[in-house]
């Protein structure tokens, strides 16, 4: 199978490409360098014969966990070995080596070093991180209860060494014990959770305390403490705490961008070497991206893709800026960031794990065996909609921030930032029933007369939610209930102001790119994500007023335009975001495009085709015909 | 003991949960027959779904097969006939999870296109399992365009034989349920060839496996397909075939026949099959469909009223989850659709068997209209209850996730339901041909089936809604169903004739209308769905508060359809922007009315605990215990390899300086 050629559809595709794919992957990537180091990362994990293994798909989920911790433990020598410390390259060495998938020291890396760093004494740090840092002890992060999730989060249980430990405590505030685990130890119970929808490679695990005893020193002090006699002594500020979860919040909106790039990635190849039913009577069956249908279901997905790397990539620099600024006692930022990752988590999310199914869905059928690899995608990804906050929460977690700043803008205050917008509604009054007066002209091929309309939107919207909030409290609602009361009506709000953010910084982007080719079909991407998602939400930009009917009709009509735009460029599209094969892991998208004879050579690996005659015939089938 | 808080909302339902089961199943007596079956499997260890969240593909594949053969000896000991009244609940009790289901398949493939010597010959050696049969239609590169399969069957006249072959990789059978290591025949769809020239698809019956020992027939190469999001206990199997000869006597032959001499001979009336395919899509809708959606808004339901989670009000215990309005949005539209499409498949049931009488009669009159309801209904519905099931698994934050919580599986289950007998958005794409032909014919004056009448009435221009309240009465929001179903299909009916006119190829203008076409099909499903739901309010008893909920039920389907697609009732100004507030006004207040009754509501659907084999759903509310108690059944809990051979080395030798 190795020695084939590629597909001639898909040798076609390429050639018809109207830019050069590896141009937009080094501005994915973050300069030409960046996708140099990346790919030199790639062949040291893909070349090493001690990562190579069977396909996980075969295997049960015990095989899957001890595969993955071995890789782990050969990573963590090998990652010292080569010298790899930045932490970005480290995600890549990590997601190479397992594939995209969730490893068993994600918890370690991921949440119990960063949260050493931020939450820890420097007397702790000397005594936990670097030990932790050379794997000698294994960390977890365990806060969430089987009765209580929210605020956060998965929860792994590696089965001996240190556990992390947060419990609420003391009112407001979570506290961070650390505590050594082993299964001996007496008063833990300690066990794995069972089986779930993926995360197979992790040990998601239960831990129950019966007067388990560890010492003062082992609550992670750098902001609350508690002093030899008892004293509690609050943090300077609360929010410092959730220095970890922002950061993390921000790689989940990356991981929405990867993920669904994946996802696009497959079902865009596969769509251009399946050939199915006909156009027209008599001609050869068509590539299936060429019904329009197919392409409505998978370009503004592969749109979406691009707009959320693009904001995952100004998140990460915000935080890196921002961080920086807190360290030096300024916080003036903080309310803001936070504000806009917890939405920003829950939209692309949200957004991400829809897209992947309907990835999954174009693919018909074989998208469903899970050689097509979108099923392991999805199973991967969707409880990111849950962690590190859950979504419904985090979207009303923004709406507070956008209350608020409604509120200081109608107390004739300004407020600064991406709700800036907010300043605008004082100076023109919105009414309370909207009339097509304020319907604008929008330029529908001009991205920032779009980004306009997002923003009246989200203005809009900000403002209904507002001003129902205190229909509510007029009736002599406690806060509490007129909040829960409104909260659909915050949700929406919030949506609409992290829809107008993407966009925005979606079309900023598009000044960034300097090659003319790049920016053109960019700029179409920009394009048919804007009009598509107005397309989507019209109802909103009609009830304001911001668009008329006929408006509409107009933005339908070009998104269908667009996708024709887009067409030719399809695979190059997909082929810029760079997936190796491996990392991929799908039969259907392989970058070769010899689907069907793969897809055989992979079936025969099946676990129920091992003998020539299954068991279940002897044990069942014969017993039964003979008794007949 | 029952958990206090679902206790608590059983207390007060405002209707009678008992009478409303009854309803469900379509009279008292018919629960009590369902009961029955429930109970007789449950009861058997042999079908226990107790630790199938543990087992691999292999022992799943092996238990379905093991259920399949101990079904047999039940039912002849329970004396439950095939198509007796009790049938159609075994299926249901064993949520599926069964082999040999494309045996009936085969069985019905046979009585539909065989001729009656081959009915005689082969129906009475299934019935008695003496062979196993399966069906082979899709192929690796063609699953829903039919005339693009490219296995062949060629007529041998010297042998008087059918050679079959695969002549290329894209024509391997791919999917068939049973084929892959149970069945040892399978009905075969190839490409038929007499004198070089192609007769297009036809069905032989294939041997597959020896009778004997089940090894492979001479040119035969099958297996299993490989894991997939679920239907583990299936082998789905792939199918290659080299110089397979069959006798002339195996081409299924009620509508065409070879002659020995190779002459081809078409008889009757074919289009006994597209009933066959609307017989079959409507008949998933029940246990494939609506099931899934009923048990995931049970398990989701009842433990969104046990978890408690944040502080509604400061110093208030925590509130149940139930009691968010975010949370009660995701739910109670789910809900509503359950008992929406439920009533669906009563119409379309009864549709059908007015179709079916006709039919007997030689009159195929209703045919067009039928296929396209069951087409458009079929990709609504499992679109819109797959995408239920989905928020209700989410509805359940991280322990929806465990596949102990029994949503998963639904999940993955009821997916494959939108692909299955028929992709979903070209049955969309049939039902809107109907309904732009339709639409001509009724512009023009034409009469048209009774179900697209209203595409040439003359309603409103402007919706009459004076304040919310209106919003309840289901004249109001029908009407407005109805204009959007209009206007999509009649601004794409004239979309299409102006690119006709314009010089564009009418395949051309079709494919550049599909995106249209497709929300015009789904606008009149929807419609036709929130009417018959107030049609049957309007007829249901007033005792008992049946119809007082479900009209409540009604009004929530009707106004969260609205709620959701905004766009489609303003972009005309039919629905002006003030009214849209007085809808979501509307909207919002309803669900904190069904709120009351929505445990009651799930109840009524009656799934016993093991139907539901949910740690979240169970009627009595433990859910923390369950999970727990479950949790410690993995097998991941038995000491794990990983550690002695991994994880030791690694931490061994510092682990002391600590």
């Amino acid at each position: 199978a190795a020695a084939m050629s590629v597909n001639a559809d898909l040798r076609r595709e390429r050639a018809a490409a109207t830019f050069q794919p590896q141009l937009l992957t080094h501005i994915l990537d973050g300069g030409p360098e960046r996708t140099r180091r990346r790919k030199e990362i790639e062949a040291l994990v893909l070349n090493d014969p001690d990562f190579q293994h069977e396909d996980l798909n075969f295997l049960s989920r015990s095989q899957r966990y001890e595969q993955a911790i071995r890789k782990s433990s050969l990573m963590v020598m090998k990652l010292r070995e080569y010298g790899i410390a930045d932490p970005e390259e480290i995600y890549w060495f990590k997601s190479f080596v397992h594939r995209g998938r969730p490893e068993p020291l994600d918890l370690h890396l991921g949440m119990f070093l960063p949260t050493l760093l931020t939450q820890a004494t420097p007397e702790q740090q000397d005594r936990f991180f670097m030990p932790a840092w050379n794997l000698e002890i294994i960390g977890t992060y365990a806060q969430t209860e089987m009765g209580h999730g929210t605020v956060h989060s998965i929860n792994a249980l590696s089965k001996n060494g240190f556990v992390y430990r947060g419990v609420p405590c003391l009112g407001r505030t979570v506290s961070y014990f650390l505590m050594q685990v082993a299964l001996s130890v007496a008063g833990i119970t300690v066990g794995d959770i069972g089986p779930k929808f993926g995360f197979d490679e992790m040990d998601n695990g239960y831990l129950k305390m019966d007067n388990f005893r560890i010492p003062r020193e082992n609550m992670l002090m750098k902001y609350a403490q508690v002093e030899p006699d008892g004293t509690y002594v609050k943090p300077v500020s609360d929010k410092l705490t959730y220095g970890t979860m922002v950061f993390i919040r921000s790689l989940i909106v990356g991981d929405s961008a990867r993920s669904l790039s994946r996802a696009c990635t497959i079902a865009i190849r596969y769509s251009a070497v399946r050939h199915q039913s006909e156009l027209k009577p008599g001609e050869q069956e068509p590539q299936i991206l060429d019904y329009q249908t197919q392409q409505y279901k998978l370009f503004p997905l592969l749109a979406t893709a691009y707009a959320f790397h693009f904001v995952g990539a100004y998140i990460k620099d915000t935080y890196h800026r921002i961080s920086g600024d807190i360290s030096k006692g300024d916080l003036s930022e903080l309310p803001e960031l936070h504000a806009l990752t917890a939405g920003l988590k829950a939209f692309t999310s949200w957004t991400a794990n829809a897209g992947i199914e309907e990835c999954r869905m174009a693919c018909g059928g074989h998208g469903y065996s899970r050689c097509s690899g979108i099923p392991d995608i999805y199973v991967t990804f969707t409880p990111s909609c849950t962690y590190e906050g859950e979504n419904t929460v985090m979207m009303l977690q923004t709406a507070r921030f956008l209350m608020k700043s409604y509120t200081q803008v109608t107390s004739g205050q300004q407020v600064t930032g991406m709700v800036s917008y907010l300043n605008d509604l004082s100076r023109q009054r919105i009414q309370p029933q909207h009339v097509a007066a304020r319907t604008v002209t929008m330029r529908i091929n001009d991205p920032t007369s779009l980004v306009e309309a997002y923003k009246s939107r989200a203005a809009r919207l900000v403002e209904s939610a507002a001003k129902n909030l205190q229909a509510e409290l007029n009736h002599r609602k406690s806060k509490e209930d007129a909040w829960n009361r409104t909260s659909v009506d915050l949700v929406r709000a919030s949506e609409a102001h992290c829809h107008y953010v993407i966009v925005k910084l979606f079309t900023d982007k598009l000044a960034e790119v300097s090659d003319a080719a790049v920016r053109a079909v960019l700029t179409d991407l920009c394009l048919l994500y804007a009009l598509f998602g107005i397309s989507r939400n019209a109802g909103d930009f009609l009830q304001a007023g911001i668009l008329t009917g006929a408006q509409i009709t107009q933005v339908n009509q070009h998104v269908k335009e667009l996708l024709a735009v887009i067409r030719p460029n399809a695979v190059a599209l997909v082929d810029s975001f760079d997936f190796h094969d491996v990392h991929l892991g799908s039969v259907l998208g392989r970058y070769d495009g010899n689907v069907y004879e793969n897809m055989f050579e992979w079936a025969k690996k099946s676990p129920l085709n091992k003998t020539q005659v299954h068991e279940s015939f002897h044990k069942h089938l014969k017993p039964m015909q003979a008794k007949l | 003991s029952v958990n206090p808080d679902l206790a608590s909302e059983r207390q007060t339902p405002s209707f009678c949960v008992e009478r409303l089961t009854a309803l469900l199943d379509g009279g008292a007596e018919q629960t009590r027959i369902r009961r029955a079956v429930v109970e007789a499997i449950e009861s058997d260890p042999v079908f226990s779904r107790e630790n199938q969240y543990f087992q691999t593909q292999n022992e799943r594949y092996e238990a379905a097969v093991r259920k399949a053969v101990h079904l047999q000896k039940r039912m002849h000991e329970m004396g439950w006939a095939e198509n007796g009244p009790e049938y159609v609940y075994i299926y249901r009790a064993l949520s599926g999870d069964v082999a040999f289901l494309l045996h009936r398949v085969f069985m019905r493939s046979i009585s539909v296109l065989g001729s009656d010597e081959q009915v005689a010959k082969w129906i009475p050696l299934a019935t008695q399992h003496q062979l196993i049969g399966s069906y082979a239609q899709t192929e690796l590169g063609h699953g829903t365009y039919l005339q693009g399969l490219e296995t062949t069957a060629v007529f041998d006249t010297a042998t008087q034989e059918f050679i079959l072959n695969t002549p290329k990789i894209s024509a391997m059978k791919w999917w068939p349920g049973d084929m892959g290591r149970s069945a040892t025949h399978t009905v075969v769809f190839a490409q038929l060839y007499i004198h070089g020239k192609c007769y297009g698809i036809h069905p032989f019956i294939v041997q597959i496996r020896s009778l004997q020992d089940h090894s492979l027939c001479p040119g035969i190469t099958a297996g299993d397909i490989g894991p997939k999001m679920n239907f583990e206990h299936t082998d789905n199997g792939y199918l290659l075939l080299k110089n397979v000869r069959i006798p002339r006597e195996n081409m299924l032959s009620k509508f065409c026949e070879v002659q020995p001499d190779g002459t081809y001979v078409r008889q009757g009336s074919q289009q006994i099959n597209y009933f066959t395919m609307t017989a079959v899509r409507i008949s998933l809708i029940s246990d494939e469909v609506l099931m899934p959606l009923m048990k995931a808004c049970t398990i989701a339901i009842r433990y969104s009223a046990v978890r408690r989670q944040s502080k509604l009000k400061p110093g208030e215990q925590e509130a149940k989850i139930l009691d968010y309005q975010t949370q009660q949005e995701k739910l109670l539209p789910q809900l509503a659709a359950a008992y929406a499409f439920h009533f669906v498949n009563d119409y379309l049931q009864e549709l059908f068997n007015r179709g079916y009488r006709e039919i007997q009669r030689k009159n195929f009159d209703m045919l067009p209209e039928l296929h396209a309801l069951s087409s458009g209904f079929k990709a609504v519905i499992t679109q819109h209850c797959t995408a239920g099931v989905e928020i209700c698994l989410r509805a359940c934050g991280g322990h929806g996730y465990s596949l102990l919580s029994g949503l998963p599986s639904l999940y993955t289950k009821i997916l494959a339901s939108c692909i299955y007998e028929g992709e979903n958005t070209i049955l969309l794409l049939q039902t809107a041909r109907f309904l732009i032909k339709c639409f001509m014919a009724a512009s023009a004056g034409q009469p048209v089936p009774p179900s697209v009448t209203y595409l040439a009435a003359v309603k409103h221009r402007k919706c009459p809604a004076k304040n919310k309240l209106d919003f309840l009465s289901p004249d109001i929001y029908t009407e407005a169903y109805q204009h959007v179903a209009v206007r999509l299909t009649s601004s794409t009916a004239a979309k299409l004739q102006d690119l006709i006119q314009s010089g564009v190829n009418k395949h051309d203008a079709w494919n550049q209308c599909t995106v249209q076409l497709v929300q015009a099909a789904k606008a009149h499903c929807h419609y036709i769905a929130v009417k018959n739901f107030a049609e049957t309010v309007e007829k249901l008893e007033t005792k008992a508060g049946i119809q007082k909920i479900m009209k409540h039920l009604c009004d929530l389907f009707a106004l969260h359809g609205i709620f959701s697609n905004t766009g489609a009732f303003l972009h005309d100004g039919y629905t002006s922007a003030a009214q849209m507030d007085m809808v979501t006004a509307s909207y919002l207040d309803l669900l904190a009315v069904i709120r009351k009754d929505a445990v009651p509501l799930v109840d009524a659907f009656d799934f016993t605990d093991k139907s539901l084999n949910s740690a979240l759903g169970s009627y009595d509310g433990h859910v923390y215990q369950r999970l727990y108690e479950w949790a410690q059944k993995s097998p991941t809990n038995q000491m794990s390899p990983a550690y002695e051979r991994y994880l030791k080395p690694l931490l061994h030798n510092t682990l002391s300086k600590l």
